[in-house]
């Protein structure tokens, strides 16, 4: 059965709401919203926090001896004889 | 022999034609939003690496390793795991450099090399990378019935980043890997499904559950006093 968009519960609504967001439709027109202070809400904390986290930078630095443990690694391989 | 300086990152994105070496399943290429000119620095020192030469690789060490050891942090959310993965990645980029055709971009073509690398570690760990329990049961907190939203816990626009990070890297294991894959790598929801192994449905509904997660978590976070 499918749910009228306009007579949409809440708890419908946000049932619906990973395939409304995924499907790249403008969820802010959905017509459960117009009257639906908390759904609008939380639409809008949806994609505040997915805006946020595209402008993440990368986050850290590898400690200096990783690269030691790397080129020992790469050493160790070269000195091995090709199984092949 | 040290990764010569100066320590910045390629910050160069493109389209991708290239399969990454050793993929963990059939994947699609990768898209970015924007592209960048290559970087001349890089370009020698891959052709360099290329032919043999370890102080090259060390130089592209040190341009890329930032960006893939915070892939790795981010995917994991541990900082042991992460160097391990760090490392597989760089040695794994060792034996396959030389393969490289340069139909990608490189740091395209690495990136994909460091997702497969950490998604085999995974499964090698014996973690379902998607859980499908995880991803189909709503935990208590989680279900859609759920108030959501009330006015005065909206995150008004604006959300701090270490906060940001701190509830990514709290998130389960599920939940964590697909937010990360598409919200900050910027994945399309085939692509995570054809990486995971998953329905596209199961990608949409674990990302949408990360980020009432983190709703939740970012409401919980102390806010810091507006400065004057």
């Amino acid at each position: 059965m499918t749910i009228d968009p306009k007579n949409m519960t809440c708890q419908e609504f946000q049932a619906h709401l990973p395939e409304l967001i995924g499907s790249g439709e403008n969820v802010a027109n959905h017509p459960h919203l117009k009257d639906c202070e908390l759904c609008r809400a939380l639409l809008a904390d949806l994609e505040t926090i997915a805006e946020a986290a595209r402008q993440l930078l990368p986050i850290a630095e590898p400690p200096d001896e990783l690269w030691k443990q790397i080129e020992s690694a790469i050493q160790r391989e070269e000195a091995e004889p090709d199984p092949a | 022999m040290q990764p010569p300086g100066p320590n910045h990152e390629s910050a160069s994105n493109g389209v991708a034609t290239d399969q990454p070496p050793e993929p963990a399943q059939p994947v699609p290429p990768v898209r970015f939003s924007s592209a960048a000119a290559p970087n001349p620095v890089e370009a020698e020192a891959l052709a360099r690496a290329q032919a043999g030469d370890h102080q090259a690789f060390a130089q592209l060490y040190s341009l890329h390793k930032r960006r893939i050891y915070s892939l790795c942090l981010r995917m994991v959310g541990n900082i042991a795991e992460a160097e391990d993965l760090t490392q597989d990645a760089f040695l794994q980029l060792h034996r396959k450099i030389a393969t490289f055709r340069g139909d990608s971009a490189f740091s395209t073509w690495l990136h994909r090399l460091a997702i497969n690398v950490v998604l085999m570690h995974l499964r090698r760990k014996g973690l379902s990378v998607i859980s499908l329990d995880e991803a189909m049961e709503p935990a208590p907190d989680d279900g859609p019935g759920r108030s959501f939203g009330a006015t005065d816990l909206t995150l008004a626009g604006s959300i701090d980043r270490l906060a940001l990070e701190q509830a990514i890297t709290d998130l389960p294991a599920g939940y964590r890997l697909i937010f990360v894959l598409h919200d900050i790598e910027g994945y399309e929801h085939n692509e995570i499904a054809s990486m995971l192994n998953c329905s596209i449905g199961n990608s949409k509904s674990q990302l949408h559950k990360a980020r009432l997660k983190l709703r939740d978590a970012l409401h919980r976070f102390p806010r810091r006093e507006a400065r004057p």
